[in-house]
């Protein structure tokens, strides 16, 4: 990705995005969600960890994988450095004011009553002050690394200095202090009513409560009738209101001299970054459960050269996120190629994990490109320039093509785009058509990858594929021996052995060579 | 303001959880029987007095507070069934108090609460009345307390001080409201004021503000204001709602309090009807091993029967164990019974059913029955016993109280007597008292080879002719039972006719 302005500038004084290294300016903007999504459950992910945070609009940033090493490190330090409470404790509190204030403003638009909107903008820029102020403070404290937290640091230090926020922030406090010193009386008398100001008239909810302290006998029900408040106002509030601006004209007069001079308040980076930040804060919370379950994520090591990968107790993210949520066991995996390996070719009983290890595989892979930590205990990785999938897919009617053709026509499209640099995920291909033609079809496809020399998972029942070079490796899912209808959920390395399952289930019933024949000749 | 008529600093624990124990007791000592007789007719009573008795006092003087309250009671019965009787009438008079349609409005739960208020202030001052005029004759610790709390803190210039309070909640020169500029600049944190007092002419000459006029068909602009008022009241019908229920409490407990005494009353009247001792218990602090009975007799057998019941003696000081065997209808149950009684009246500070009782508290009375229902499956009894033997287990501590009656029965002797020792002797060893009926020699007689220093042995005699005379004595048990007395007076001479054959 090359940055669209000021590229080779990345200075703390330049400060501009905690995401990328390089200004990408708003690239972000015409992402869309790679086509790959669905089949690895990324949509899921992305539906989820975005869910509660659209006002940051954080979707097109996971659509973006980074393409350098050092862009995938900038965001790697910066998660580091989140990895500290207190740095993560000081984003959060700048992030609950930041949306504290876009929640005023967005008010103040709705309201009708001039005197109104402008307190309303007063809050606002008085949350936007305060929040500003002490996370200047506490990044001041905070021990940062990182470039990104680093230039953070000092262009916010730089900016709460400067002359127009060091206004903006004197101008709130006296104003706001002018109005909180306002205390007003109304009296209701029929349809007449007076306002005046408050002249110290004795508070008769004290009074009574004190004439009958003596009989306090512990707790007692709370009759305090929650009564709603509206935001906005009836005329008869905003004829109080008026009033209460005439008995203090002073204070009323800098409110609204607050407002014209204020118009424009927020700093384009200060709002960039709060939208940025959101992309790791969104991340670090969706896997927190997972972690707290005991599932471990890591920072990857990356290469945009060695194919060698391993993941170690790696899992399913979307299903993992699923199974933590319903407090069910999350079963774990280990896959490695050491060169001159590149291809996993999984197979073994339905609904074993296989599809669930081949998701994973392209999920790390994704995640790491993404720049954030990935499921597992450890994992060493390669830098992908695109990730590509074929999952089996309901028949669709609509088309005229067979499946069989459809699919072939999907995997050749993909052969014809990937590289040597791709990853590519093949899962359960060519299911609807006989084992010969399987077999056939199935062997061609796999020499068209293993001379791609691309890094690739391909899930098959077609045993003979999982030996065809020195490229392939073969692993299997399986199940408890005791108990062959047990999934275990592990796959694992091991020759591929379609015979494996029946021999498991007909030892259950009885029914092997040698324990049918003891039973026959008793 | 409390009455602290059951403890002397704090309330009576009128709806709290009652001990693990309680179901068993209530109906293994036969409770409902007892309960009955002290509400006389009043559920409420009954209740009071049920909790009384599961609620032990553990502490002698706790125990005292009550005895000398209870006194002044069968003294002045009158005067104590009156101001139960008052407690009753003025919750009976707040429950009429309508609380209007808008329940939900804070003007509505105002103008109720001034309403019931009223009511109560005139049952206050009733009350502080009858202590004017009874104080002097009430001599224990705890009535002259109420008495002198009644007429320091409801005197006439307080009464007067509510009463105007009440009066100006009704606001009759409309309502004044201050109010601060919060979120939006809408009004927030509205109270309540108390207009400076005013010349003769009001409130008419304050200019100091500016005001307006509703016109009068802008029903929008009403409704406004009706929420204002509403905001207004909102904290001082809060504080007034909860004066009438901190008041309603007071009565409350006054009621429940009052209640076990005037339970206590009626239990003493019926038992002097039926010609039957009772005395005020001498309880004794842990320590020392206190257990001696004269005349001690079941209460609830006197108060079913209508009869006069035969009391027995126990001697049981320094003894942990007391072992009650003997012929079967010969009074084991009675007495254990009655001695269960005695210790749950002790210790709710009441009188006991005995010419005189000399006795430990202890920290839990617990019961262990032979069940006679679910008689199907012999093994599933023995199951179930076990199981609540072990619920027992998981509540009772060193100086607590266990009865046993028949217990590990459902078994064979052989059995049944040895889970029963090594429960026994576990128990013992732990500092629980154990009274233990029984007709499983085995398990009598161990213990009593094991020596007297620490045991008592009672025995249900068999009377001339196999007469019972429901009297028990100090022996040592015998190694058959009376079963057969029994099943001769049931099925008569037959047997005996048939044997002969």
């Amino acid at each position: 990705m090359t940055s669209s302005r000021n590229g080779g500038s990345d200075g703390p004084a330049t400060f501009r995005s905690i995401l990328f290294d390089r200004d990408a300016g708003s690239i972000e903007a015409g992402a869309r969600e790679p086509e790959f999504f669905p089949d690895l459950h990324l949509d899921q992910v992305v539906a989820s960890l975005t869910a509660g945070r659209e006002e940051y609009r954080l979707a097109p940033f996971f659509y973006l994988p980074l393409h350098s090493i050092e862009a995938v490190h900038y965001r790697h330090h910066v998660l580091s450095e989140l990895d500290g409470e207190p740095v993560l404790e000081a984003v959060r509190a700048f992030a609950d004011g930041m949306r504290r204030m876009r929640k005023h403003l967005g008010l103040m638009n709705n309201l009708h009553y001039a005197r109104q909107k402008q307190r309303w903008f007063l809050a606002a820029g008085s949350v936007y002050c305060n929040t500003v102020t002490a996370f200047a403070g506490r990044l001041a404290e905070l021990e940062l690394r990182s470039h990104g937290f680093v230039g953070l640091r000092d262009y916010v230090s730089a900016y709460t200095a400067s002359g127009a926020f060091t206004a903006l922030l004197a101008d709130t406090k006296e104003v706001e202090a002018a109005l909180a010193e306002i205390t007003y009386t109304v009296q209701i008398r029929g349809n007449r009513v007076r306002v005046s100001r408050y002249a110290a008239e004795p508070d008769m909810s004290e009074e009574i409560e004190e004439a009958f302290a003596k009989f306090k006998q512990g707790a007692v029900q709370d009759y305090r009738v929650n009564i709603p408040d509206w935001a906005d106002m009836n005329h008869v509030e905003a004829q109080i209101l008026d009033l209460v601006a005439r008995l203090h004209p002073e204070a009323f007069t800098q409110l609204e001299q607050f407002c014209t001079r204020h118009q424009g308040y927020l700093d384009d980076t200060i709002g960039r970054f709060d939208r940025e930040i959101q992309f790791y804060l969104a991340y670090l919370e969706y896997i927190k459960p997972l972690m707290a379950s005991g599932l471990a994520f890591a920072h990857p090591r990356l290469s945009a050269r060695s194919k060698d990968v391993r993941g170690t107790e790696a899992f399913d993210l979307a299903l993992a996120a699923k199974l933590v949520r319903d407090d069910a066991h999350v079963v774990c995996n280990d896959f490695h190629l050491t060169d001159p390996e590149r291809i996993l070719v999984v197979s073994g009983p339905n609904n074993g994990g296989k599809t669930t290890f081949a998701r994973m595989f392209g999920q790390l892979h994704y995640l790491a490109s993404l720049g954030l930590p990935v499921p597992g205990t450890d994992a060493r990785l390669f830098l992908p320039d695109r990730i590509f999938t074929h999952f089996e897919r309901e028949e669709d009617i609509e088309t005229l093509r067979g499946k069989f053709e459809d699919e072939l026509f999907r995997i050749r499209e993909i052969l014809e785009e990937a590289t040597g640099a791709s990853v590519l995920i093949m899962n359960e291909s060519f299911g609807s058509t006989t084992l010969n033609d399987a077999l056939f079809v199935g062997s061609e496809v796999m020499r068209h990858i293993i001379d791609l020399d691309a890094l690739c998972v391909f899930v098959t029942f077609v045993d003979e594929l999982a030996s065809l070079g020195e490229s392939t490796v073969s692993m299997m899912s399986t199940v408890v021996p005791e108990d062959p209808a047990l999934r275990t959920y592990k796959v694992v390395r091991k020759p591929a052995d379609g015979l494996a399952y029946a021999a498991a289930i007909a030892e259950k019933y009885g029914l092997t060579y040698e324990r049918l024949k003891e039973r026959i000749a008793r | 303001m409390k009455a602290f008529l059951m403890h002397r600093d704090h309330d009576f624990d009128l709806d709290g959880e009652l001990p693990a124990n309680g179901a068993a007791l209530e109906q293994d000592l036969e409770l409902a029987v007892l309960l009955t007789g002290m509400g006389a007719g009043d559920g409420f009573m009954s209740e009071i007095a049920r909790r009384a008795l599961l609620l032990s006092l553990s502490d002698p003087e706790a125990i005292a507070y009550r005895q000398q309250i209870l006194t002044d009671c069968l003294e002045h019965p009158a005067v104590v069934r009156e101001l139960y009787a008052l407690a009753g009438e003025a919750l009976t008079a707040e429950r009429k108090v309508w609380g209007g349609i808008l329940r939900d409005s804070p003007r509505t739960i105002l103008s109720t609460s001034v309403a019931k208020m009223e009511l109560f202030v005139g049952f206050l001052r009733r009350l502080r009345e009858m202590a004017d005029e009874h104080a002097s004759t009430f001599s224990s610790p705890g009535f002259t307390r109420f008495f002198a709390m009644l007429r320091t803190e409801l005197d006439e210039e307080y009464i007067e001080l509510i009463e105007d309070h009440l009066k100006t909640l009704k606001f009759k020169g409309g309502m004044l409201i201050s109010a601060r500029l919060a979120a939006g600049n809408k009004g927030r944190g509205y109270k309540l004021r108390r207009p400076r007092e005013q010349g003769l002419l009001g409130r008419v000459f304050d200019r100091s503000g500016y005001s307006f006029t509703v016109p009068d068909r802008d029903m929008t602009a009403f409704k406004v204001l009706s929420e204002l008022e509403d905001r207004g009241v909102n904290l001082v019908a809060n504080a007034l709602a909860q004066s009438v229920d901190h008041v309603r409490s007071f009565f409350i407990m006054l009621r429940g309090e009052i209640g076990f005494y005037v339970g206590a009353l009626n239990l003493s009247e019926r038992l002097a009807e039926l010609g039957q001792p009772t005395a005020f218990p001498v309880p004794v602090a842990r320590g020392e091993l206190a257990l001696s009975a004269r005349g001690v007799y079941d209460v609830c057998l006197a108060l079913t029967t209508g009869q006069p019941v035969v009391g027995n003696d126990v001697d049981g000081d320094n003894k942990s164990l007391v072992m009650i065997t003997g012929a079967n209808q010969g009074g084991k149950s009675t007495l254990l019974r009655s001695i269960g009684l005695a210790q749950l009246m002790t210790q709710c500070g009441m009188f006991v059913g005995a010419d005189s009782l000399r006795v430990n508290v202890c920290d839990g009375l617990f019961t262990h029955y032979k069940r006679e229902e679910d008689d199907t499956m012999e093994s599933g009894k023995l199951d179930e016993e076990l199981a609540r033997m072990s619920e027992i287990a998981n509540h009772i501590s060193a100086n607590s109280m266990l009865l046993c009656n028949e217990s590990f029965a459902a078994t064979n002797e052989r059995e049944g007597s040895q889970i029963a020792r090594e429960v026994v002797t576990a128990l013992l060893d732990e500092g629980v008292r154990v009274l233990f009926v029984t007709h499983m020699f085995d398990l009598a007689d161990g213990f009593y080879r094991r020596g007297r220093d620490s045991a008592l042995f009672l025995r249900a005699e068999r009377g001339i002719e196999g007469a019972r005379p429901f009297k028990l004595s100090e022996a040592a048990p015998l190694p058959t039972s009376y079963g057969g007395d029994s099943y001769r007076k049931i099925f008569g001479s037959s047997v005996d006719a048939a044997r002969a054959k």
